[in-house]
């Protein structure tokens, strides 16, 4: 494994470690090389080429790069979309490496295979399951599964950047990476390692009062043996993890300089533009086109029958939206029996009629649930619906492509870069070293850029068209024609013993993705529980949405506990305490959450709180939700949300993540909704797949617990799941109205 | 042809005059940071001024521009780049996640506190309601708004 390249003078693969794959090597100019996480057999040498040095600065490892002016640029494998991952993972790198953090600089990666995201992929296919949870049947064919299969798992995604990449690689990088420069430094002053100290970039020693900033040992750092395991900082050595540092994003954010795919302008080409329609009813595809009309419009060059859709090239994108708008387009049969979102429910409704009482795949079974529930005091029932969701990203959909000479070149918003490099490669028969992925901010994503078929549609225009072209979605193609978060029903009951505490638990439902324990209540002691999936056939097309299974199984379960704990008759809050005897990390986010909202004080009239729990992605999360009814319709005054994720990286970006999990998910809970009609989506854009606005969401305290010892859990995802029942279950303290179909506001219309 | 002041520049544009601003700018005159969102006006991504007013540019055509001044977020700030009240309790407060939307709230943002410097919550709703931010960072532009107005102490570092 020790030769890497002629070209370089030395280099040094490491093992697989249990924490991933470390290799240096000596780069010609000079300086070192570190990879971490990359691969086995991945060329070391591949990464020089694609993060080139500039003048005068030198690689010292291909996480982190050190120029003259001993500036540090970490760079990130992760895309941002918004969660912070850029500075979070360059604040864990620049600690570690105890770089002084106004010189701190993040670059993102480039789309290489080099950048691989292991560590995430690995997770995706030992899919994370919470401790001692070990009845829960993995979930093999998940969607991540299957996208880390085709070892195109440079993802973001699965709230997994700082848990992976941050914890086993950044980290790893900057210890290491740190390691070698002392160990020059030691040399060169002959003195013991053990006497030199590092903070801000510069290597100290004390006795002999000798100093050097890092940039001045880069190059002798590559002589130095390289450490596969460096000792990582313990809490109490942290500098920059923990603190709330500002986002390096912002800056850009705020002057309209933050480059999105969108905003693409590729160098030198004479950029045209593309408008798109696509199938209303999926599956269909193109029969008969008649394009009078918009051959005659200004600005129009090219009319396209791509056969699953069509596309007009113009002068502008106002030009070639307005062209294809008048495009008459015959669309073939749907083979799909569902036209309604009856037709859809009803088909979920025979699933699990034949699943009956026990039948169905097995998804978690603990104890006797039959039986438990034949000989429980009370039994309650419950059937739960919950509807296909867009996930509308404020950016839409877009793609810049450039066919020339047999290469292409795609500017976008990706979550996954590398699998549309593969899935270009595959439309446009070019192999995926000839396909350059060029991928600035996403504007936003939550799920939907985990799918590339948008970039392929681009390469392909730009293939037949033989312009550079930027083909931009409407509005109304992102919400109707896109991949969405899935429909379900699920059936539930519990059984109650006399005291009222729930001894059984059964729940038969239609849809599971991923993650495997997301529809299962597996930090309540339940000691009889069954999780049965009953499949049926989904009309539109699946695509992870924020949090995904969590985001209605969730709603499922956190509504049928209240409905548990009102049957027994007990106190919401303290019905889920009673039952996380053995559970101090929930307890404790459950107590804190009841102290900060007052849970336990009589509020006015027509006003209640709510409450749910989710741990999802390895956080934990209860929120209150105060409603207030007394107008007849839902008016929500405060939130309050408790997260324990173990240990926060910056506590700051970590709020604001779970204050927009929770404002999305809110936003499916009151107004997300999709109907179909004959088959095809009805909503279309913001005026009728409603969005909560600024003047609907009240104040949000976050509180943090950091109760250390256990992985670190994630941010962007977690804070979504409780928000839709712990504002239902509010709506029912306050109102007697028990929401069992969302979205909320069609009960209160 | 049409012709206006864009960030206080003469500018003149070779275009259809039913285009709307937010394509002209963007796509013509190379400025992106007015962004593309919905195309019918119910999201404010494409907030612009026009003589100062915040408007929908993707519902604007050039047409209503002509002779008049047009301030995208490229023209917000001062000669030298220095950042607005607005823009510094927006990095203040830590707003943007994406960032997408962002554009159009500082421009909304920016037009309210010139009407009503120390706005209240029904003031701030009623000028920013229609500012969708999908990633939900509104209870931080509402204190964002509150900090640039000097009613709110900015968030530290450290905390
Ligand atoms: S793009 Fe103009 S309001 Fe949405
Ligand atoms: S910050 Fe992403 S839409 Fe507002």
């Amino acid at each position: 494994m020790n030769d890497m390249s002629p070209k370089k003078e030395r280099s040094t693969l490491g093992k697989w470690s249990r924490r991933g794959f470390i290799g240096a090597g000596v780069l010609a100019g000079g300086g070192l090389l570190i990879g971490v996480g990359v691969r086995p057999g991945n060329p070391i040498d591949k990464l020089a080429s694609t993060v080139a040095p500039g003048d005068g600065e030198q690689l010292v490892n291909s996480w982190v790069k050190i120029d003259i002016n001993n500036l540090v640029t970490a760079i990130v494998p992760h895309c941002e979309m918004g969660q912070g991952a850029h500075s979070v993972l360059a604040q864990m790198l620049a600690d570690e490496l105890d770089a002084a953090w106004d010189k701190v600089n993040v670059m993102q990666a480039p789309a290489d295979g080099s950048y691989v995201v292991g560590d995430t992929a690995r997770m995706f296919l030992a899919p994370f399951t919470m401790n001692a949870a070990d009845w829960i049947e993995p979930t093999w064919d998940g969607l991540f599964t299957q996208m880390a299969k085709l070892a195109d798992a440079m993802i973001t995604g699965g709230s997994s950047s700082i848990r992976t990449t941050g914890q086993h690689s950044m980290r790893v990088a900057g210890a290491a990476a740190r390691k070698m420069l002392i160990g020059a430094a030691a040399d060169e002053w002959g003195v013991p390692t053990g006497e030199i100290t590092t903070r801000d970039s510069t290597l100290f020693h004390e006795a002999s009062g000798k100093s050097a900033p890092y940039s001045e040992f880069a190059t002798a750092a590559a002589e130095q043996p390289m450490d596969h395991t460096p000792v990582l900082k313990k809490p109490s050595e942290y500098r920059l993890m923990g603190k709330s540092k500002a986002r390096t994003d912002i800056p850009d954010k705020i002057t309209g300089r933050a480059d999105f795919g969108i905003d693409a302008v590729p160098e030198g080409a004479d950029l045209s533009y593309a408008a798109v329609v696509r199938p209303p009813v999926p599956g269909t595809s193109v029969e008969s086109m008649d394009a009078t009309r918009a051959k005659e419009m200004p600005g129009v060059l090219q009319i396209l029958n791509m056969g699953n859709f069509v596309a007009v090239v113009a002068d502008s994108y106002w030009q070639a939206q307005q062209a294809v708008n008048t495009i008459e387009i015959g669309w073939s049969e749907s083979e799909s029996p569902i036209k309604t979102m009856d037709d859809q429910f009803a088909a979920f409704a025979a699933a699990l009629d034949e699943a009956g009482a026990t039948g169905g795949k097995e998804a978690a079974a603990k104890g006797d649930a039959p039986g438990a529930l034949a000989g429980a005091a009370t039994t309650i029932e419950a059937e739960y619906k919950a509807p296909y969701l867009a996930h509308a990203p404020m950016e839409p959909l877009n793609c810049t492509a450039h066919y020339k000479d047999g290469t292409c070149d795609i500017w976008t918003s990706t979550q996954v870069p590398l699998m549309a490099r593969s899935e270009v490669a595959k439309t446009v028969g070019l192999s995926a070293d000839d396909i350059k992925i060029h991928h600035p901010y996403l504007g936003g994503a939550f799920g939907r850029r985990l799918g590339a078929e948008y970039v392929a549609m681009a390469a392909r225009i730009a293939k037949a068209t033989g312009y550079p072209i930027k083909m931009i979605w409407s509005r109304e193609e992102d919400t109707q024609k896109a991949l969405y978060r899935c429909a379900d029903m699920n059936r539930l009951r519990a059984g109650l013993d006399d005291a009222g505490k729930l001894v059984a638990y059964d729940s038969v439902f239609t849809q599971r993705h991923d993650p495997a324990e997301a529809c299962v209540p597996a930090m309540y002691n339940i000691p009889n529980t069954s999780v049965r999936v009953a499949e049926a056939e989904l009309h539109l097309p699946f695509q992870a949405w924020r949090s995904v299974d969590h985001s209605q199984q969730g709603w499922f379960i956190e509504s049928f506990i209240d409905e548990a704990a009102h049957a027994a008759g007990k106190d919401p809050l303290q019905y889920r305490l009673a039952m996380l005897q053995e559970a101090p990390r929930h307890r404790a986010v459950l107590e804190k959450v009841a102290e900060i909202s007052n849970w336990r004080e009589p509020t006015a009239d027509g006003v209640a709180k709510g409450v749910a729990m989710v741990e999802s992605f390895g956080t934990i999360v209860t929120e209150v939700i105060e409603v207030d009814m007394s107008s007849g319709k839902p008016k929500m005054t405060n939130i309050w949300a408790v997260c324990d994720a173990g240990y926060v990286m910056n506590p700051d970006g970590f709020r604001n993540q779970i204050e927009g999990g929770i404002v999305f998910g809110l936003t499916a809970a009151m107004y997300g909704e999709l109907e179909l009609e004959g088959g095809a989506i009805k909503q279309s854009n913001f005026h009728d797949y409603k969005m909560l606005r600024i003047n609907e969401v009240p104040e949000i305290a976050v509180e943090l617990i950091n109760s250390g010892d256990v992985p670190v859990g994630g941010a962007g995802e977690p804070g979504l799941p409780p928000a839709a029942p712990a504002l239902t279950n509010a709506i029912f303290a306050a109102s007697g109205t028990r929401i069992r179909e969302l979205p909320i506001a069609k009960r209160f219309a | 042809m049409a012709s206006f002041i864009l960030n206080g520049q003469e500018t003149t544009a070779d275009v259809d005059s039913a285009m709307p601003i937010l394509w002209v700018v963007r796509e013509k005159l190379g400025m992106n940071g007015t962004k593309f969102g919905c195309g019918i006006a119910q999201c404010g991504a494409c907030t612009v001024h026009l003589d100062g007013q915040p408007v929908r540019s993707c519902s604007t055509p050039i047409a209503e521009a002509e002779g008049r001044e047009i301030t995208t977020i490229e023209g917000v700030s001062g000669p030298e780049g220095e950042l607005t009240a607005v823009q510094r309790a927006w990095v203040s407060e830590q707003v943007p996640q994406c960032g997408y939307c962002q554009s159009g709230q500082i421009m909304s943002a920016t037009a309210l506190l010139r009407d009503i410097p120390q706005p209240t919550d029904e003031q701030i709703h009623a000028a920013m309601a229609g500012n969708i931010c999908r990633c939900g960072t509104y209870t931080r532009i509402r204190r964002a708004i509150k900090v640039a107005s000097g009613q709110l102490e900015p968030r530290s570092e450290e905390a």
